[in-house]
């Protein structure tokens, strides 16, 4: 076969265009089911008890009244013999109904042996034996011994705190055991495949007897990949009762017990020359990633800095455990370092767009921060940061980004054609809500000149050909190379069989709608369901694998954000960001662009307003539900600009990238507005007066 | 007790008979997600409560009378007895906007509400404003403008328009704004959920 290429947009009816997703419909009508929506006839609720102690043993448990009481089908006590963190499971009872299974619960009695706790990575940093083994790295000379002759030094210390993934479908699944040795499992997940091996060890049964489905699913953002604890209890508890059993977390699990992304506290020292060039760094990290203590924060991230020191430790306290978190400590290690190269070029009264131009590699990035600085109007920030009056004063920042975003596991795709015209592709991929089964569909509609309405994109389920788990921003790089080698195969087939009708060559047909044409004479065509009238018994049935050559990872990215500061009340409101995003190969622009904004929102909502909240004295997180625990809202999104930059026609996942450089950014550009620099996370009113106080 | 043992033989019993009968399967029809258990045989199985009382509701045009525990909220009256899932359980307390319904015409959180004291209204979610083959035109423009991404916020911003562009068919962003003030949505689809809102109001048919 020749080689494989992605269709040419300028060509093209559906790759590269804006295509609404095909599972709209169903969203928008409440026809789709998540998993939380699942209703299954003899259905019965779990809950889960959670260690109310930051640190304690459980001395006894007894769960008898529990047992007793009406509607209730099991109780298991034995899910941990101490919680490590407030939040953490010891038990579970599955009942009749919701209600029933809170009653039950709480008639759980359990004596605790409370041991002491830390919950503040400030804290346990002090204590040695928290403190992970550090990860370290140096580079030309030591930074000690050039202070002394650089322009501009900073010594500072920058935090980013806690988040959450505050995915709207809390975790959770529902398990239907089957008599005596299968299970279908509905689960909200990042992983079709890839969760099955964890539940099939929890029901002691072979791997290939677990089915998976997630269809469509309420957010997972790193969160979501494996069932869990709470899977393990709900297969536990189906297989006891012989029932199907739903545990979906309860809003408070989902907070304390169900992911986030580890803090981060640098203390930085860092040098630049007269001209903008970064000289030296020495930077020291700690971070919680909860019971743990490891930590992954690049650094100096995009930065070519010729001398630097780097360390980096990760604390373990009694919290609840970190999962990734869309870009795993990227969106720290960006606000970190565009915090120290934007202080040190203002330092030194340098365009701080410039200044990243002078120290960074990328042309990609240097270009797009062109761009970028255009579509916002750069020129017309403050030359001087602060030199605004009055009370509403509006400033500019941008930073930059880095990230992976090829190909992850090979991933199988079948694709059917049958002899009464249906067109089917399958592939056991799931749909975050990135828009992956539309593309699957669109690739298939492409290649055989079909309206998208006639092909039938089935995922999200593991019976389906084995597809990674989205994550890293691998899953279109992955799965769309897959899909387009199948469809071209399917395609190559079809075309011998048209061709031979015809009494033409293959090399002579193209496909339109819905048809099929001879290009040298255009009398001579075939529907497409005329064609299928003649495929052999059985239609076509092919598979494919990722091609490799259809994808490519590494993208950059530049954002630039305006933000205008109340100085009366210290209120933060972004006013515009311009997302420039190196995407690659689109293969729908729509839904590529909503990958761009809500990467956007994500980001002001760190800058702004998340921030898991531990009370060191109980132990426990004080803003454990959505009402405390904020996130942005419709009265505080700005505009947004996204730009999906094309940089080469091979697909490239933008799934993660666009949330990184965001908070950075609006950090920089409440500076460039006030004058102040905020250098803890969120920038709340309270802060910024603070530093006005400190700073100014 | 001698109650409580006979309401648990009595739903156990129950469970049995309904449990037996339904097959449930979920399938996605052209793209469109369309989810068994909307059958009337796939009903599940609710057993009598301990002080239960009768409540009625209009949901979407059709009359129901259910047997509730008082501290049902209406939201879970809709989701877990009647399978209108339309409505999403998220915070569970008034703080999302994505169990959002109408309730006599006003939009409500149906998380705060307990299905007793919905008695005798009439409620509209969703599922009663469109179907995936009969969009309302709120819901088609949703689509169109991708004002969705996990969608698992999406019916509640749906019927937060619904709410404004009934009180005003011609709605400024601003009210737009305002209208969905109080919905959240953590994939981060505002923008283009306020474009779709106003393309609908600009499209002059209505809610
Ligand atoms: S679920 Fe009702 S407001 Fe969140
Ligand atoms: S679309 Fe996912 S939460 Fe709004």
């Amino acid at each position: 076969m020749q080689d494989v290429r992605w269709n040419d947009p300028r060509t093209s009816r559906y790759l590269g265009k804006s295509v609404p997703r095909l599972d709209g419909p169903g969203k928008v009508t409440g026809a789709a089911k998540y998993t939380y929506d699942m209703v299954l006839p003899g259905m019965l609720h779990a809950k889960v008890l959670r260690c109310p102690h930051a640190n304690a043993r459980v001395a006894s448990i007894d769960a008898s009244a529990a047992q007793r009481m009406p509607g209730v089908h099991a109780v298991i006590t034995d899910i941990a013999g101490a919680g490590r963190f407030a939040g953490q499971e010891i038990a579970a009872v599955a009942a009749d109904t919701e209600e029933i299974a809170r009653d039950a619960i709480r008639a759980i009695k359990v004596q605790w042996e409370v041991e002491p706790h830390v919950v503040s990575t400030r804290r346990g940093m002090r204590d040695e034996r928290r403190v992970g083994r550090p990860r370290e790295a140096t580079r030309g000379q030591d930074p000690e011994s050039l202070w002394s002759s650089a322009a501009a030094v900073i010594e500072e210390e920058y935090y980013c705190p806690v988040r959450e993934h505050l995915s709207l479908e809390t975790h959770g699944l529902v398990v239907q055991w089957q008599e005596p040795d299968r299970a279908t499992v509905w689960l909200s997940t990042q992983a079709v495949h890839g969760s099955r091996g964890e539940l099939a060890g929890a029901l002691g049964i072979p791997q290939q007897n677990v089915e998976v489905i997630c269809e469509v699913m309420g957010g997972g953002f790193g969160s979501k990949f494996g069932p869990g604890v709470e899977g393990r209890i709900a297969a536990r508890l189906s297989k006891m009762t012989g029932r199907p059993v739903k545990l979906m977390l309860e809003r408070y699990d989902e907070q304390v017990a169900s992911g986030n992304a580890p803090d981060a506290l640098m203390r930085v020292k860092a040098a630049m020359s007269a001209d903008g060039r970064l000289i030296a760094l020495d930077s020291k990290i700690w971070g919680t990633p909860g019971n743990g203590n490891n930590s992954g924060i690049p650094m100096p991230y995009i930065y070519n800095v010729p001398n630097f020191k780097t360390w980096q430790a990760g604390v373990s306290t009694n919290t609840g455990g970190a999962r990734a978190w869309r870009a795993p400590d990227r969106p720290p290690a960006s606000f970190l370092m565009e915090s120290v190269v934007d202080e040190l070029a203002n330092k030194l009264g340098l365009d701080p767009m410039r200044v990243r131009q002078l120290n960074q590699n990328n042309q990609v990035r240097n270009r797009q921060l062109e761009l970028g600085a255009q579509l916002i109007g750069w020129e017309n920030r403050n030359k001087a940061p602060g030199s605004g009056t009055g009370r509403y004063r509006r400033g500019m920042g941008c930073a930059l980004s880095e990230w992976g975003g090829g190909m992850g596991q090979p991933c199988n795709c079948d694709v059917k054609i049958g002899t009464d015209g249906s067109v089917y592709v399958g592939i056991g991929t799931q749909d975050l809500g990135t828009g992956t089964r539309t593309y699957v569909g669109t690739i298939v509609a492409e290649d055989f000149g079909l309206p998208l309405s006639r092909v039938k994109a089935d995922i999200g389920r593991s019976s389906l050909p084995v597809a990674g788990g989205s994550g890293g921003s691998v899953t279109a790089a992955s799965v769309a190379p897959a899909v387009k080698d199948a469809s071209m195969k399917a395609r190559a087939r079809f075309l011998e069989v048209a061709a031979g009708l015809m009494n033409t060559s293959v090399a002579d047909l193209e496909m339109r709608d819905a048809k099929v044409l001879s290009k040298s004479n255009p009398a001579n065509s075939m529907t497409f369901d005329q064609v299928c009238a003649k495929l052999p018994p059985g239609g076509i049935q092919v598979s494919g694998t990722t091609l490799a050559s259809l994808q490519q990872g590494g993208v950059a990215g530049a954002q630039f954000v305006e933000v205008e500061v109340d100085t009366w009340t210290g209120r933060i409101q972004p006013i515009k960001v311009v997302a420039v995003q190196d995407c690659g190969y689109v293969l729908n622009k729509l839904t590529a662009e909503s990958q761009l904004i809500g990467g956007v929102i994500q980001g002001l909502c760190m800058a702004l307003l998340e921030d898991r909240k531990m009370d060191e004295p109980t132990g426990r997180m004080l803003n454990p539900n959505m009402e405390t625990y904020k996130v942005l809202g419709s009265l505080e999104v700005p505009e947004i600009v996204p730009v999906l930059y094309e940089t080469h026609d091979k697909v490239a996942g933008i799934g993660e990238p666009a949330v990184i450089p965001t908070a950075a950014a609006c950090v920089n550009a409440v500076y460039n507005a006030t004058g102040v620099r905020l250098r803890t996370l969120p920038m709340t009113p309270k802060r910024w007066f603070e530093a006005t106080e400190t700073n100014q | 007790m001698p109650e409580e043992k006979s309401a648990k033989g009595e739903l156990s019993r129950r469970q049995f008979i309904r449990a037996s009968g339904a097959a449930v399967a979920a399938s996605t029809v052209a793209g469109t997600l369309i989810s068994a258990n909307t059958k009337a045989d796939a009903a599940p199985t609710v057993p009598a409560a301990i002080g239960a009382v009768d409540v009625s509701l209009k949901v979407n045009g059709k009359a129901h009378t259910l047997s509730l525990q008082p501290r049902v909220t209406l939201l879970d009256a809709l989701r877990e007895r009647l399978q209108i899932t339309g409505p999403k359980r998220i915070c569970d307390r008034g703080n999302c906007g994505g169990c959002t319904v109408m309730k006599d015409g006003k939009p409500i959180y149906a998380c705060m509400m307990l299905a007793v004291d919905a008695h005798q209204s009439e409620i509209l979610t969703v599922e009663g404003m469109g179907t995936p083959e009969r969009m309302s035109v709120i819901q088609e423009k949703f689509v169109e403008h991708d004002g969705l991404m996990c969608g698992f916020c999406t019916p509640g911003f749906v019927t937060s328009v619904h709410a404004v562009l009934q009180k005003n068919p011609s709605a400024t962003m601003d009210e737009i704004r305002r209208g969905c003030a109080g919905n959240i949505c953590r994939c981060g689809t505002f923008n283009r959920v306020f474009e779709a809102a106003v393309a609908a109001a600009r499209s002059g048919r209505g809610a």
